[in-house]
């Protein structure tokens, strides 16, 4: 081995594989993952809370009766009577739907990727909740997007601003393929769009002809307040909302289902784009999901899974109210996995290092921006940490911050 | 005669901990290969009673950072009477702690750049950030702010102007109690691997590394994302330019006392002056790592290395 080292692939790679990039300094995994570690960082939901008769009886049920079924390919848009469910469970939200209309992919990430996939040219603009979900950016990106994010507060994402963006993009010719939100306890805002604010984007979306990707993976997880109208149904059929959803955090992530609900057009072009992914998502998982929702087990699971994160969440808000300087604030979401808290001047990034030091780690605010802001934020997720951890681990940080704080008085900042 | 018994000790609580992993996962295959008997420890509190119970013939360190490079494993292992790769427990002390090595550097009137350091006591409770424009105005700037005992480039920051400087030691303080302040110097970097062979320690190939564009210097992405950075195998360098980069990297692994293998970085400025920023006692084995590329330029597969490394030990 003498002369130049090279990647001796280098000539050879995608120019997107140019913004892929390791993360290992960003969130140190390996350290997180340790036991001793109480990680307020994965979004983790309480898998540990699944019933174990279910699980076994569905896999005695498809074992019996569907063994053919499951081990075969199945229909690249997914089985009927797994569309059939997914109908019931958006009503359970009160969102109407055509199950004709729905493409079962693996997991929400598909579809997040496959709508990108079907939207977007290198270089061209996607416009993002800031923050926005750090797996979507990790797509975006893939895809050499440029992203624009457009700025949150405790109601959610600021309509003038998307207005104000949208107007800006105009004036430098060019347009947004689409417009991605989380309207319900958005990750990592754990902020909820209001109703008035859903009724404008909607408005705004047909007066400029947007795009908009409703990204919904949360809202069943409500335990607090009335559940609101999705953006699907305020839309009324105009063909401006592409739905996704995920069986992620109401079943499991590890079976891998998530959907779609596109129009028409958009659809066939997604089935395409699936087919050349991965021709089907398992046919297993899709009967596991099937043998779940259709037994109705999923409502009391979901209730249940409801009362352990509103718990959880609380424990968390109290924590923090007593641990966290008077000058932090933090979002206080009514559903979903995640507070976003922000500590003003504090550089979220630096501190992760001492924080793991004093065994407790969270995801720092930039990581879920695309263009360096959210440096003194950072995600805390409630989800699958008991009470009393969940309290200690806001304790051990209250103090890394209180340390830190002091550090920048010493040092005149 | 049956197959010797040793332990790789990796993983462990340091922020290096993937970079360890990622070392000792290459270390154990290439010692099985080697023949050994290998039994694999992710470092934590049962160590020493695995230790005691396993009793092996020796331990291969495969550990970066904190814990694994500054002598606490290696004060626990001479306790155990275990031999162990690599340099010993004042080595690792003095090598570890980069103000340490600078002032044994310069003691021995090897080039390394001028510095100052600090702990954080001494600005939280002696008022030092007055002291940081006199900084900037003897170092000069831009001044790079790193911690004194953090690897893989964690905790680096570059002050271009001196109000810069508070920033930057806030984000290496949060790596660590103590911070160097060192005056930046451009010019080529190089790794210069040591191993000891035939007795003695002997200077492997010069590998120089050029960050790909995007990189403000030889930073963690670019270490260990294969293709971020360019290695030339040997580095390009004049005859005798070469032997003086090869004499200051002997004379700092002798200065600090170093036993079995290591790698000294070296800043070469255009005047040719070779710098000394540092010296890693475990430096990293993974697939982009810089002693594995010297060790092959050398005509050492890594097999090899690994197996001499070892038998050093032994």
């Amino acid at each position: 081995m003498n002369g130049r080292i090279t990647d001796r692939y280098e000539g050879k790679y995608a120019s997107r594989t140019r913004v892929m990039r390791s993360s290992a300094m960003r969130d140190l995994m390996s350290l997180t993952a340790l036991p001793e570690v109480i990680s307020l960082a994965g979004g983790l939901p309480a898998t540990d809370s699944f019933p174990q008769d279910v699980f076994d009886r569905i896999n005695r049920q498809i074992s019996d009766t569907q063994r053919a079924l499951a081990l075969q390919y199945g229909p690249t848009e997914g089985f009927d009577f797994l569309k059939d469910d997914i109908a019931t469970i958006m009503a359970a939200e009160g969102t109407q739907i055509d199950p004709a209309h729905v493409l079962i992919t693996t997991g929400g990430q598909q579809a997040i990727d496959l709508v990108t996939k079907t939207f977007v040219d290198p270089g061209d603009v996607v416009l993002a909740e800031g923050p926005a979900y750090a797996g979507a950016l990790t797509t975006f990106s893939s895809y050499e997007t440029d992203v624009r994010h457009v700025h949150m507060d405790s109601d959610g994402l600021v309509i003038e601003e998307l207005e104000a963006m949208l107007d800006r993009l105009a004036v430098e010719g060019r347009r947004a393929k689409f417009l991605y939100a989380v309207p319900n306890f958005s990750n990592p805002g754990g902020t909820t769009l209001t109703l008035e604010r859903r009724r404008r984007l909607v408005e705004v979306a047909a007066e400029r002809d947007l795009l908009v990707v409703e990204d919904n993976p949360y809202g069943l997880l409500r335990y607090e307040g009335d559940p609101l109208p999705t953006l699907l149904t305020l839309d009324e059929g105009r063909g401006n909302v592409v739905y996704l959803g995920s069986f992620s955090k109401i079943i499991s992530p590890g079976i891998r289902t998530g959907w779609v609900v596109a129009p028409n057009a958009i659809y066939q072009k997604m089935v395409f784009g699936k087919q050349a992914t991965d021709l089907c998502s398992s046919p297993l998982n899709q009967l596991f999901v099937h043998g779940f929702v259709a037994s109705g087990a999923w409502r009391d699971y979901v209730a249940r899974l409801c009362d352990i994160y509103r718990s959880r969440r609380d424990a968390m808000v109290q924590a923090l109210s007593e641990e966290f300087p008077d000058d932090a604030s933090w979002t206080v979401p009514e559903g979903g996995f995640f507070v976003w808290a922000t500590v003003p001047g504090i550089h979220t990034g630096d501190m992760l290092a001492k924080a793991i030091g004093e065994n407790v780690a969270y995801v720092r605010g930039d990581a879920f921006y695309q263009d360096g802001q959210g440096v003194d934020s950072m995600r805390l997720s409630f989800s699958a940490v008991p009470e009393e951890r969940l309290v200690e681990g806001v304790r051990r940080l209250g103090s890394v911050i209180s340390d830190q704080i002091e550090l920048y008085r010493a040092l005149g900042l | 005669m049956s197959a010797r018994h040793v332990c790789v000790l990796y993983g462990g609580r340091s922020l290096e901990r993937d970079i360890s992993l990622s070392t000792g996962h290459r270390v154990i295959r290439a010692l099985e290969a080697k023949g050994y008997r290998v039994t694999p420890i992710d470092v934590d509190e049962s160590l020493v009673r695995k230790l005691v119970e396993l009793r092996p013939e020796g331990a291969f360190i495969a550990m970066h950072g904190k814990g694994g490079e500054d002598g606490t494993v290696q004060e626990l292992l001479e306790i155990l009477r275990i031999p162990y790769t690599g340099s010993g427990v004042l080595s690792s002390i003095r090598a570890m702690d980069k103000v340490l090595t600078k002032h044994i550097l310069e003691a021995d009137g090897i080039p390394t750049p001028p510095f100052y350091a600090f702990n954080d006591a001494a600005f939280r409770e002696m008022g030092a950030k007055d002291t940081l424009d006199i900084i900037a105005e003897d170092l000069g700037l831009p001044v790079v702010v790193k911690p004194a005992a953090q690897g893989s480039a964690f905790g680096i920051n570059f002050a271009g102007e001196a109000r810069d400087l508070p920033r930057a030691m806030v984000s290496a303080l949060s790596f660590g109690r103590k911070v160097l302040l060192e005056k930046f110097v451009a010019g080529r970097e190089l790794a210069v691997s040591i191993l000891e062979l035939d007795g003695a320690p002997s200077v492997l190939p010069i590998v120089e590394a050029t960050p790909r564009s995007g990189h403000a210097f030889y930073d963690f992405d670019s270490r260990y994302t294969a293709g971020e950075t360019d290695f030339v195998v040997p580095a390009e360098l004049d005859d005798a330019v070469s032997d003086e980069v090869r004499r200051v990297a002997l004379a700092t692994y002798r200065a600090l006392g170093c036993r079995g293998f290591g790698r000294v970085d070296i800043i070469l400025d255009e005047q040719q002056t070779p710098w000394v920023l540092e010296l890693n006692t475990i430096p990293g084995l993974t697939e982009t790592s810089t002693l594995p590329m010297a060790a092959e330029a050398a005509g050492l597969s890594f097999d090899d290395l690994v197996a001499t490394i070892m038998e050093l030990a032994l």
